[in-house]
């Protein structure tokens, strides 16, 4: 059982109280069953009632939430005889991106994505999925390489964005990330993202220029995380909640914005409750995303790309006189 | 007359001329200026005509879009794209709007870039000019979809494509709707840049975040001017990551050359020159084979 969020204590309160019941059941030899299924009953409404109408915050935390599956998680249930590939070529290999090939469904992919640790000591390896420039080459280099075997891409967002540090200004951190997006333009073959946590900034754009791009119902995806927005808006950290809200992050405002293509549902409570269901119901997503992109030629698919990121602004053309 | 045009009582009002940013302090108020470098104090005047570079140490004040224009293409070449695209507010926050329409006023222009064609020493080319006194030069939908604009309409007419950014970023305000532009502006770059044109990216102060982040670093040749700042994280930001104090000359024009991620450094007064050189040494027409 996962530690429950601030959002979830109501649920909690009551699974106690059933548990508590039930234990005095058993020791005191009355039955209460009458009682524990009116309270099981509640319980449900309850989470049905949390769950299916989170606040923005909520989200926020749960997309958050340490023991949220990654990216590592998701291959693992998704595709067969994953095959890691290490390094960028020119420097290292940055462990907060991981990519390589497998099967999915008998079809041979390349699958990228953002890779942070769930316990302390991963978390320091992979430097809590924030990418230095070589993650992103590494990236663009297992990219390329997919194009020139025809395999699709799939890349998994899960960052809180591109590593603000001196050894990352120095390798070119802008750089590494404005050439993915290049790159990613003129890509081949079909390309499909999922915003499986935090999406964040450009540190996630750059495995984001894709044909298809999916949210997980709670994931985020943003220009600057709630805490950044709010001390640049009003100078208080603290008023991350307010911010989260203002700036518009959820898979439902990208979905309404026009900005993302589908949202995933996911199971009761968080991904992180029963991550093998999570990945079924991803899956589906991937392979209905796959069948209609490899139908198209590879003049379509970079086509596709190209509609989808040039029609993205929100602005008013004045009539001229 | 003469001292009249000195004291130049109507500068505000003309077209994009501001030599005082907040930081740069100025006394008294807009006859004289002080350079935020070596603290000397000139005539405004003595500055506006020396492009904006301070006569002792060189130090580089930021240019407006027209003052840009005015000093690099040829005299009256330039006609402007776009102007009548109009900022929205997507996510409704509190007077944006009235913001963006006091920086309209301020510059003179429709958002923070301003495109168009022109000629530079007769080749024709696209420009586009950021204007870091509009909105710090922040990237919202209208300078993404300007300058998306100006790169198709350069692969229209095969003609190369200039850009002087000037930007603090993806502009908040617009939240991911801003950080898209970065992707849109980028994929019209790949296009340009499949059919063999040229794209010069040439970085003036500040060029920061988002904007770094895209098409500022996707030049054929990423050219910047002297000490401006360039990079992808803040210098505070940074600071408070790693704890360790950065170097002076951290995120300069200089520091990025010395790490390999700048082709040049050209001189203000220089750049005019250097750049028509380079436009002219990518006309097509290299080596063709049989």
């Amino acid at each position: 059982m996962s530690k429950p969020m601030s959002f979830e204590e109501p649920i909690i309160k009551l699974k106690e109280k059933i548990d508590e019941l039930r234990e005095l059941a058993k020791n005191a030899d009355v039955d209460m069953s009458d009682e524990i299924k009116t309270l099981e009953e509640r319980l449900r409404q309850l989470e049905i009632k949390i769950y299916s109408n989170m606040e923005p915050w909520n989200r926020v935390q749960v997309a958050r939430n340490p023991e949220r599956p990654t990216t590592l998680d998701y291959i693992k249930e998704i595709f067969t005889d994953f095959i890691e590939l290490h390094g960028d070529r020119y420097y290292a290999d940055d462990e907060a991106i991981v990519g390589g090939i497998a099967f999915f469904d008998g079809q041979p992919i390349t699958v990228i994505g953002h890779q942070r640790g769930k316990a302390t000591k991963e978390n320091i390896r992979r430097n809590f999925g924030m990418p230095h420039p070589e993650g992103y080459r590494k990236a663009l280099r297992l990219m390329k390489q997919a194009e020139k075997f025809r395999r699709p891409i799939i890349c998994f967002i899960d960052t809180k964005g591109a590593y603000p540090g001196k050894a990352a200004e120095e390798r070119g951190q802008s750089e590494a990330i404005a050439k993915n997006l290049f790159e990613m333009a003129g890509l081949k073959v079909p390309v499909i993202s999922v915003v499986i946590g935090e999406g964040g900034s450009g540190g996630a754009l750059a495995l984001g220029v894709t044909n298809r791009i999916y949210m997980l119902e709670n994931s985020t995806y943003s220009v600057i995380s709630p805490e950044g927005a709010a001390s640049i808006l009003w100078k208080d950290a603290s008023l991350a909640k307010q911010a989260a809200e203002a700036m518009k992050i959820t898979a439902q405002d990208l979905k309404e914005m026009g900005i993302i293509d589908d949202i995933i549902p996911e199971v009761p409570g968080g991904a992180h409750r029963d991550p093998v269901s999570q990945a079924k119901i991803l899956k589906e997503y991937l392979k209905k995303g796959l069948d209609q992109l490899t139908a198209l030629s590879e003049e379509q698919i970079i086509q596709d790309r190209y509609d989808k990121f040039r029609k993205m602004g929100d602005f008013i053309e004045e009539i001229v006189q | 007359m003469a001292i009249k045009s000195l004291l130049n009582l109507n500068r505000k009002k003309t077209k994009g001329v501001i030599v005082n940013s907040k930081n740069e302090s100025s006394f008294p108020a807009d006859l004289m200026t002080k350079c935020p470098s070596c603290r000397k104090i000139f005539l405004t005047k003595e500055i506006e005509t020396n492009l904006k570079v301070c006569p002792n140490c060189d130090h580089h004040f930021k240019m407006t879009a027209w003052e840009r224009i005015d000093s690099f293409l040829d005299v009256e070449s330039f006609t402007p794209f776009d102007e009548h695209l109009r900022t929205t507010n997507p996510l409704n926050f509190p007077s944006y709007i009235e913001k963006v329409e006091a920086d309209m006023k301020k510059t003179g222009l429709s958002e923070a870039v301003l495109t168009g064609s022109g000629t530079l020493k007769g080749e024709e080319v696209v420009v586009a000019v950021m204007d870091s006194h509009f909105r710090m030069g922040s990237m919202g939908s209208v300078v993404g979809e300007k300058i998306t604009r100006a790169i198709e309409k350069a692969t229209e007419m095969q003609v190369p494509f200039i850009i002087f950014t000037a930007s603090g970023g993806a502009r908040m305000q617009e939240g991911v709707i801003s950080l898209m532009q970065m992707a849109k502006t980028s994929v019209a770059l790949k296009r340009h840049s499949d059919e063999g044109l040229l794209f010069l990216s040439i970085m003036t102060d500040p060029t920061t975040g988002g904007v770094s982040a895209s098409f500022a670093s996707l030049g054929d040749l990423n050219i910047a001017e002297p000490k401006a700042l360039i990079g992808f994280a803040g210098r505070r930001v940074i600071e408070q990551t790693v704890r360790e104090k950065l170097p002076d000359d951290f995120q300069t024009a200089e520091f990025l050359l010395a790490h390999g991620q700048l082709d040049a450094i050209f001189h203000r007064k220089e750049m005019r020159d250097k750049v028509a050189t380079i436009v002219k040494l990518h006309r097509k027409g290299g080596v063709t084979h049989v």
